[in-house]
C-alpha cells in the first residue's frame, strides 16, 4: 500500500502521521501541496491507494479551519481526488485534516454514489470552551461499515483542537448518519457509553460524534489523534501503569493498519 | 465611492457565538460590568470591489453550511445597544487577511492584482450596556489601541450610518532619500539630545566615538570614492545604533567592572560573559574531554542557539529568550513575536535544525491586582491574558509542542513583565555531507531575504529594548507575529538545506537586516547590499527603516550563485517571497546601496569592535539578616489544613494546569513525560521527556528550569544557585543523564547603569556580579556548561515620575541527554506501600521562600546552595534511577516539603504519610523550616520496600531517611513526631490548589 501525505501551508501533524503507517507496514510519500498543484510530483494522487491528510493549523484556522485549504484543494486538485475514490482509494483527515474533508464535502458525502463535494455538514466551536489537549477515550460504533475501523473498538487519544463539534442540517439527518453507522468515532465514558458532556467529550458534538464515515466506509474523519498514540510510552499513565501497557500494542496503530489492510 | 467590497460572517441564531459568550463573560470578571449578550461578526474588506456573483461566491464559501451565515455589505440584525468595530491600524501585519485573499484568488480562478487586499476585522454588538461602559470594554479588553482602530456606535447610529468601507490602506509615499546626519561640531550635551530623539540610545561616549570615527574616515578613499563625507548618513548612524545597542552588543556583560564588596580589596572584572560564562564552559568542556577523550559541546556562544550532541543522526539544540517590552505594549503580539521569534533561532544555527519544542515562562504582576495603577501601564490581569493567548496562538499555529510552562508572580513584575520564550530543536548530524554546525558564508555568495515584507514595524525594537519604558514609547516597536507565513518559510528552508542551496542562515531578528548581513559579513570578510531591491509592504520607508526594521518572518541566507536560480525557483513554487539583495565580499566593509548610490560604509572592525569600552562601578551591601520571628506550630491537624490550603492556593504554587492545556503539549509525537502529569493529570512534571525523532532511537532529552526572583532580596548569589541547583535536580529527578546536563542562562535585570533616576545601579551590578558568580560557581561544580544564553538589562518602568524595578532574576534552563526514554521516572508512585526517601539536610532558611511571602516576612536566611557538597549525592541518585531501583523522583522546589509531599501523593493518587522530624537537618529546624523552607539541593524518591537496601547502599555517605510510607487511602498526612501539621483528604488539598468554585 502506498500512502501520500500532504505537506504545507501550515500542517503539522506530518511526521507522527507518516512514522504511524510505516509502522504498519505501508510505503509513505510526503508531497508538498504546491508541488500537487503544479502537477510537478511524479505520482497523480490516484497513483496512491491512500491518501492521509494530516492535523495541523493550515493557514492558522484564519476564517474557519480547513476553510483555505479545501477552498484551494476543491481548485486545484477536485478531479484529481474523484480519480483516487473512483479507483476504490482510501481517504484519512485526522483533526485538520477532518475539517478539511468536511469543507470539501467528502465527509459526510452523499448518501449514494460518487463523491460530489457539496458540503453537508460542519465542525464547529465547542459552545463554550475552546482548544484543550488532554486524553480521552473513543469508542467504535459497532455499527460502522467503515474500513478504518475494522479490528478497532476503543482507545484512548488525545484531543487538540477548537472547531471540532459535528453538526448537520437536523437532527433528522444526523439520525439517518447514525443508523447507516457513519458516525463512526464517539467520546465514550468510563463505561464506554458514548457521552455529550465535557471533558469527555471536548466538543460537545451532539452523540458523542468524534469521527465520521462516507457511505463507502473508504472515507474516515476524526478530530483526536490516533497519531499521537504509536508506542506505550506516550500513555499519560505510562508512569505508573507500565508493565499493562507494553503489554499490548498502542492504540493508535489499529486504525493505520485497517486503513492499509485490503478488503 | 470606496472600491471596496464589504463581506460580513456571523453565526446563525440557533449555534453558540462561542466568541460572543467568552467576551462576554471576560467583560463580566474582568471589568465588572453586568452586560447583556454579546454577539461577534468577522469582517472582511475586499479591494478591489468584487462583481456581484463573486462576491456572493465568497460569502457563501466563508460561511460554509449550517453553522454560520453571511452578506455582502451588513448583516441586518435584531437591536442591540452598542456596535464595535476593531481593525487594524494601518500597516500592522494581518495574517487573517492575508489567508484570506489566498481563498478568495484560488475561489474566483484570479488574482486579485497588484493594488489587491483583504483586511480582516471583527465587529462585537453588545446589548444590555452603556455606550460608556461599551467604549471601556472596547479599550481596556476586546482592541489594544497601539495597534488597532476602534469605532464605538450606540444602536441608533449604527442603525442609519452606511456599512463601513474604510479600510487600513498605508498612505503610500515615493521612497524618502538617505540623508547625512551631521555630527561635527556637536558637543556631547546636543549629541545625546540627537540620541533622545532620534531614538538612538547610544550613551555619550558612544556618540563621540561616531562622531569623532566619521570626521577622521572623510579623507578614506573608499569613503571619497562613494561620495560620503565627514558626517555619517543616517543609514550609517542608525546601523551603528542598533549594532550597538545593548540588545545586540551585550555591553554591560562585557564591560569592566570595579566589585567593592565590605571587608575585601575592589576587583576589577574584565568581563562578566568572558569570565564567568564563556570561562565557565570553557572549564567545564574541558572537565568533559578529560574525563571522555572528547567533548559533547558542538557549537556554544557563538551562533544563535547552544548545540549539544546526542544521538549518532542528531544534536540538540535550545535557546530562550525575553521578548519584555513588547509584551509590556501589546501583550498578545509581542509574546507571540517572542516565540515565534526564538524558534528562528535554533533555525538559523549552523545550516539550520527542525524545531522539536517550546518552552515558556512569565513573570507578571498578581493577577488579582486592585492597587492602583500608573497610566501607561496595563492591569496584570490583561498582560497575562495576552501573553498567553500570543503564545499559544505562535506555537499552535506553528506545530511545535510546549515542554515546559510556568508563571510567577510578584508586585514588582507590575512595570515590566518578563515573557521567555524559547525553543528547542534538532540539528542533523550532517547535510549533503557537510557537518550541519558549520556556517560557510563565502565572498561572492548572494544575499537573499526570505520571508516577509518590511514595513515600518519593528523599528528600533533593538533600541528601544536597551531603554526604560516610558509613555511615549513609539508604536513602530511592536511586530505582529504571523506564525503561517513563518512555517511556509521554515518548510521551504528544511527543503533548501536537504538540496544543499545555501552556505549560511542567520535570522532577522532584533536590529533586522543591519544586525544579520553585518553579523554574517564577518565570515566572507564583507558585504553589499541594495536596499532598494528589498520587497516592501509599502512605499515610503527611507532607506534607514529598510536597513533596520524588525518586520517578522524574515530569515537572512548566503546562496552560492550557482545554487541562486534553483533557491529561487523552489522558493516561488513553495509560495515564499525570496529576494536577493546584494553579495559577501572580502572588502572588510558593510557597503549599503539604494540603486547606484552609496548610502552607507561601514567598515566591520568599527562596526562590531569600535565601541568605547564600558565601566561599570558595583557596590555590594549585604541585607541585614535579620531574624524572623518563630511562629508556634498549628495547634490542632484542622489547622495545619487550613493553613496548607491557603497556601497551596497562592498564585505562585496553584495548579495552572486548565490554563496550560490550551497550549499544545503533543503535537509531533515525540512527547513522554508530559508537562502535566499522575493519576489527575494535573501535576506539573519535574521534567518532560521527548523523544528526538521517529527513527527508532529511543535516546530523549529532558527539559527542566529554575527560577527563584525573590531570593535576590537577598543575594543574587543564592538566587542564581538555587535555580540552577533545582534546573538540574529537575533533570537528574526525570532520569537524566547526569554527565548530559547544560544550561541556559537568561538574565533579567533592572538597569545597572547610573543614572538621575537610579540611585541604586551600584547595587544593582553587584547583584550582577554575584549572580555570575554564584553562577559560575554552580556550574562548574555540577560540571553543567552554558551552551546559550541571554541578557536583557532594562527591566524597569517609569511612569508618572515612579520607578519601578523588577527584582534580579536569572532563569536558569537545562537540557540532558535521557539514555532511554522509558525509563524516565516522574514524581507518581506505582502501589501503596512503597516508601518515601527524602535526600539531602534540610536548614532552616525561610529568606526569599514563598512561605516568607505568605507571611509578610523580610528577614530570615535565604537558602543557599553548597554545590561541591551536593553533587556526589546527585550522582549517586542518578545512578540509583538508572538502575532502576527508583519508582519515582522529586526535586524539591519553591514552596518547600508541604507543596512537594501534596504534588506527589496528588500524583500518586494515593494516601501519604510523612514525619518530617525523621529527616536529615544542619542547625536547629522548626516546623516551618521543615515544613515549608525551601533549602536547595533535596530530592524525594519512592521506593518498593524490597528495595530499600539497595537504595540505602547506593546513597552511601549521602544524608537522606525514609520519611514516610504511600498508602490506599486518599490522606496526607504530615507530622512531626507525634505532632500533626497536617491531616487532610488529598482531594480536598486538590480543590484549594486547584482552587475549584472560586473566580481566577
Amino acid at each position: 500500500m502506498r500512502v501520500l501525505i500532504p505537506v504545507g501551508f501550515g500542517l503539522n501533524c506530518e511526521e507522527e502521521t507518516a512514522a504511524a503507517f510505516r509502522m504498519v507496514g505501508a510505503e509513505v510519500e510526503l508531497v508538498h501541496l504546491t508541488d500537487l498543484f503544479a502537477r510537478r510530483a511524479p505520482r497523480r494522487i490516484a497513483d496512491y491507494q491512500v491518501l492521509a491528510m494530516v492535523g495541523g493549523f493550515s493557514y492558522g484556522d484564519h476564517v474557519a479551519g480547513g476553510l483555505v485549504l479545501a477552498t484551494r484543494i476543491r481548485a486545484h486538485l477536485q478531479a484529481d481526488l474523484s480519480d483516487l475514490l473512483g479507483s476504490g482509494g482510501r481517504v484519512l483527515g485526522i483533526c485538520n485534516g477532518f475539517q478539511t474533508l468536511v469543507r470539501l464535502g467528502l465527509l459526510p458525502g452523499p448518501e449514494l454514489g460518487p463523491p460530489d463535494f457539496l458540503p453537508r455538514a460542519a465542525l464547529t466551536n465547542h459552545d463554550r470552551l475552546g482548544y484543550r489537549d488532554a486524553w480521552v477515550r473513543i469508542g467504535v460504533d459497532p455499527r460502522t461499515t467503515s474500513a478504518w475501523t475494522r479490528g478497532v473498538t476503543a482507545l484512548d487519544v488525545p484531543t487538540r483542537h477548537g472547531e471540532g463539534k459535528f453538526v448537520v442540517e437536523s437532527s433528522a439527518v444526523l439520525s439517518d448518519l447514525d443508523r447507516r453507522g457513519q458516525l463512526a468515532f464517539r467520546w465514550i465514558d468510563a463505561a464506554g457509553t458514548p457521552t455529550e458532556a465535557w471533558p469527555e467529550n471536548p466538543n460537545g458534538s451532539a452523540l458523542g460524534v468524534a469521527g465520521v464515515t462516507d457511505s463507502t466506509g473508504r472515507i474516515l474523519g476524526l478530530m483526536p489523534h490516533p497519531d499521537a498514540f504509536l508506542y506505550p510510552w506516550h500513555h499519560p499513565d505510562y508512569a505508573r501503569r507500565r508493565a499493562e501497557l507494553e503489554a499490548v500494542e498502542a492504540g493508535g496503530l489499529a486504525i493505520f493498519r485497517a486503513g492499509i489492510t485490503a478488503d | 465611492m470606496d472600491d471596496v467590497t464589504r463581506i460580513e460572517i456571523a453565526t446563525r441564531s440557533g449555534f453558540a457565538d462561542s466568541r460572543g459568550l467568552s467576551v462576554a463573560a471576560t467583560i463580566r470578571t474582568h471589568l465588572g460590568i453586568q452586560i447583556g449578550a454579546v454577539r461577534t461578526r468577522d469582517v472582511f474588506h475586499v479591494e478591489p470591489a468584487l462583481p456581484a456573483t463573486d462576491a456572493a461566491r465568497v460569502t457563501s464559501e466563508f460561511a460554509g453550511p449550517i453553522v454560520r451565515r453571511g452578506a455582502v455589505g451588513r448583516i441586518e440584525d435584531g437591536p442591540f445597544d452598542v456596535a464595535v468595530s476593531v481593525g487594524f491600524k494601518p500597516g500592522v501585519t494581518d495574517p487573517v487577511g492575508k489567508s484570506a485573499r489566498v481563498a478568495i484568488e484560488d475561489l474566483l480562478g484570479r488574482p486579485l492584482g497588484a493594488g489587491g487586499a483583504v483586511y480582516a476585522s471583527r465587529v462585537y454588538l453588545l446589548s444590555g450596556v452603556s455606550v460608556a461602559d461599551a467604549r471601556r470594554a472596547a479599550t481596556q479588553l476586546l482592541a489594544n489601541e497601539v495597534i488597532e482602530r476602534v469605532t464605538v456606535q450606540a444602536f441608533a447610529e449604527w442603525q442609519t450610518a452606511a456599512p463601513d468601507l474604510k479600510v487600513p490602506r498605508v498612505v503610500e509615499h515615493p521612497p524618502l532619500p538617505a540623508e547625512t546626519v551631521r555630527l561635527r561640531g556637536l558637543d556631547a550635551a546636543a549629541l545625546q539630545a540627537l540620541s533622545r530623539q532620534k531614538l538612538l540610545a547610544l550613551s555619550t561616549p558612544e556618540l563621540l566615538a561616531i562622531r569623532d570615527y566619521f570626521a577622521a574616515a572623510a579623507t578614506d578613499p573608499a569613503r571619497v570614492r562613494a561620495g560620503l563625507g565627514a558626517d555619517p548618513t543616517d543609514v550609517e548612524l542608525e546601523c551603528l545604533a542598533q549594532t550597538w545597542s545593548e540588545h545586540c552588543k551585550h555591553k554591560i556583560f562585557n564591560a569592566t567592572i570595579t566589585y567593592r564588596e565590605t571587608g575585601r580589596p575592589p576587583e576589577e572584572i574584565r568581563s562578566l560573559f568572558k569570565q564567568y560564562i564563556r570561562g565557565t564552559t570553557a572549564a567545564v568542556d574541558a572537565a568533559i574531554t578529560a574525563r571522555e577523550g572528547k567533548s559533547w559541546l558542538v557549537s556554544v556562544f557563538h551562533d544563535n542557539a547552544g548545540v549539544i550532541a546526542a544521538t549518532a543522526r542528531y544534536h540538540l539544540v535550545y535557546k530562550v529568550e525575553t521578548h519584555n517590552s513588547p509584551s509590556a505594549l501589546d501583550p498578545y503580539g509581542g509574546a507571540m513575536t517572542g516565540i515565534v521569534g526564538v524558534n528562528r533561532d535554533p533555525f538559523a544555527t549552523g545550516l539550520g535544525s527542525d524545531l522539536l519544542s517550546n518552552v515558556w515562562g512569565y513573570c507578571f504582576g498578581p493577577p488579582g491586582w486592585t492597587g492602583t495603577l500608573p497610566p501607561g501601564l496595563l492591569h496584570p490581569r490583561r498582560i497575562r491574558d495576552g501573553v498567553h493567548r500570543g503564545v499559544i496562538d505562535g506555537g499552535n499555529q506553528s506545530g511545535i509542542p510546549y515542554g515546559r510552562g510556568w508563571e510567577f508572580f510578584d508586585d514588582r513584575f507590575l512595570g515590566k513583565p518578563l515573557v521567555y520564550c524559547g525553543t528547542v530543536g534538532r540539528m542533523p548530524v550532517t547535510v549533503t555531507g557537510r557537518p550541519t554546525e558549520v556556517k560557510s558564508a563565502r565572498p561572492g555568495d548572494r544575499i537573499v531575504m526570505v520571508g516577509g515584507r518590511i514595513g515600518k514595524d519593528g523599528i528600533h525594537g533593538a533600541t528601544f529594548s536597551s531603554a526604560e519604558l516610558t509613555e511615549e514609547s513609539p508604536v513602530q516597536a511592536v511586530q505582529i507575529g504571523d506564525p503561517i507565513t513563518q512555517k511556509m518559510m521554515f518548510d521551504f528552508l528544511l527543503e533548501a538545506r536537504e538540496a544543499g542551496l545555501y552556505s549560511s542562515v542567520t535570522d532577522n531578528g532584533a536590529g533586522g537586516l543591519s544586525s544579520s548581513v553585518g553579523e554574517m559579513a564577518r565570515q566572507p570578510g564583507g558585504a553589499w547590499l541594495d536596499l532598494s531591491l528589498a520587497p516592501l509592504k509599502y512605499q515610503g520607508l527611507a532607506p534607514w527603516e529598510v536597513l533596520v526594521s524588525e518586520a517578522q518572518e524574515r530569515m537572512t541566507l548566503a546562496v552560492p550563485p550557482a545554487s541562486l536560480p534553483a533557491f529561487l525557483a523552489l522558493a516561488r513554487l513553495r509560495e515564499v517571497e525570496a529576494t536577493d539583495l546584494g553579495a559577501f565580499t572580502g572588502s572588510g566593509a558593510l557597503e549599503v546601496r539604494w540603486g547606484a548610490e552609496t548610502v552607507g560604509l561601514l567598515p566591520l572592525d568599527f562596526l562590531h569592535d569600535g565601541d568605547p569600552e564600558l565601566r561599570i562601578e558595583a557596590v555590594w551591601a549585604a541585607p541585614s539578616p535579620a531574624q524572623a520571628p518563630a511562629l508556634a506550630a498549628p495547634a490542632t491537624a484542622a489547622e495545619g489544613n487550613a493553613l496548607a490550603e491557603e497556601f497551596l492556593s497562592r498564585d505562585n504554587l496553584r495548579s495552572s494546569e486548565q490554563l496550560s492545556r490550551t497550549y499544545d503539549h503533543e503535537v509531533k509525537g515525540l512527547t513522554v513525560v508530559k508537562p502535566w502529569i499522575g493519576a489527575g493529570r494535573d501535576v506539573p512534571a519535574d521534567a518532560t521527556v521527548f523523544m528526538i525523532a521517529h527513527d527508532g532511537d529511543l535516546t530523549g532529552y529532558a527539559l527542566a528550569e529554575g527560577v527563584f526572583p525573590t531570593y535576590s532580596d537577598h543575594d543574587a548569589w543564592a538566587m542564581a544557585q538555587a535555580g540552577v541547583d533545582l534546573a538540574v535536580r529537575r533533570v537528574i529527578a526525570a532520569g537524566a543523564r547526569v554527565d548530559r546536563i547544560a544550561a541556559l542562562d537568561n538574565y533579567c535585570w533592572p538597569d545597572p547603569m547610573p543614572g538621575e533616576k537610579n540611585p541604586d545601579a551600584p547595587h544593582k551590578a553587584a547583584q550582577l556580579v554575584r549572580a555570575s558568580k554564584g553562577l559560575a560557581e554552580i556550574c562548574i561544580a555540577y560540571g553543567v556548561p552554558l551552551i546559550s544564553g541571554k541578557d536583557s538589562m532594562k527591566n524597569d518602568a517609569v511612569v508618572g515620575g515612579k520607578r519601578i524595578s523588577i527584582p534580579p532574576t536569572l532563569l536558569a534552563s537545562a537540557i540532558a541527554v535521557v539514555d532511554d526514554v522509558r525509563r524516565a521516572v516522574t514524581l507518581e508512585a506505582a502501589a501503596a506501600g512503597e516508601l518515601l526517601v527524602l535526600v539531602g539536610e534540610t536548614r532552616q532558611e525561610l529568606g526569599g521562600t514563598e512561605w516568607a511571602a505568605a507571611r509578610g516576612l523580610t528577614g530570615g536566611e535565604v537558602p543557599r546552595t553548597t554545590p561541591a557538597a551536593l553533587w556526589p549525592g546527585y550522582q549517586a541518585v542518578a545512578r540509583a534511577i538508572a538502575s532502576g531501583l527508583v519508582q519515582a523522583a522529586h526535586a524539591v522546589g519553591r514552596g518547600g516539603l508541604l507543596h512537594s509531599l501534596f504534588l506527589m501523593a496528588r500524583a500518586s493518587g494515593l494516601g501519604l504519610s510523612a514525619d518530617l522530624s525523621r529527616a536529615r537537618v544542619a542547625g536547629a529546624v522548626d516546623w516551618e523550616g521543615l515544613l515549608l523552607g525551601e533549602t536547595t539541593g533535596r530530592l524525594l524518591l519512592a521506593i518498593e520496600p524490597g528495595r530499600l537496601a539497595a537504595l540505602q547502599a547506593a546513597l552511601a555517605g549521602v544524608p537522606h531517611a525514609v520519611v514516610g510510607t504511600f498508602d490506599a487511602g486518599g490522606t496526607l498526612r504530615i507530622g512531626l513526631g507525634a505532632t500533626p501539621l497536617v491531616d487532610s483528604p488529598v482531594d480536598a488539598l486538590a480543590r484549594a490548589w486547584k482552587r475549584e468554585g472560586r473566580a481566577s
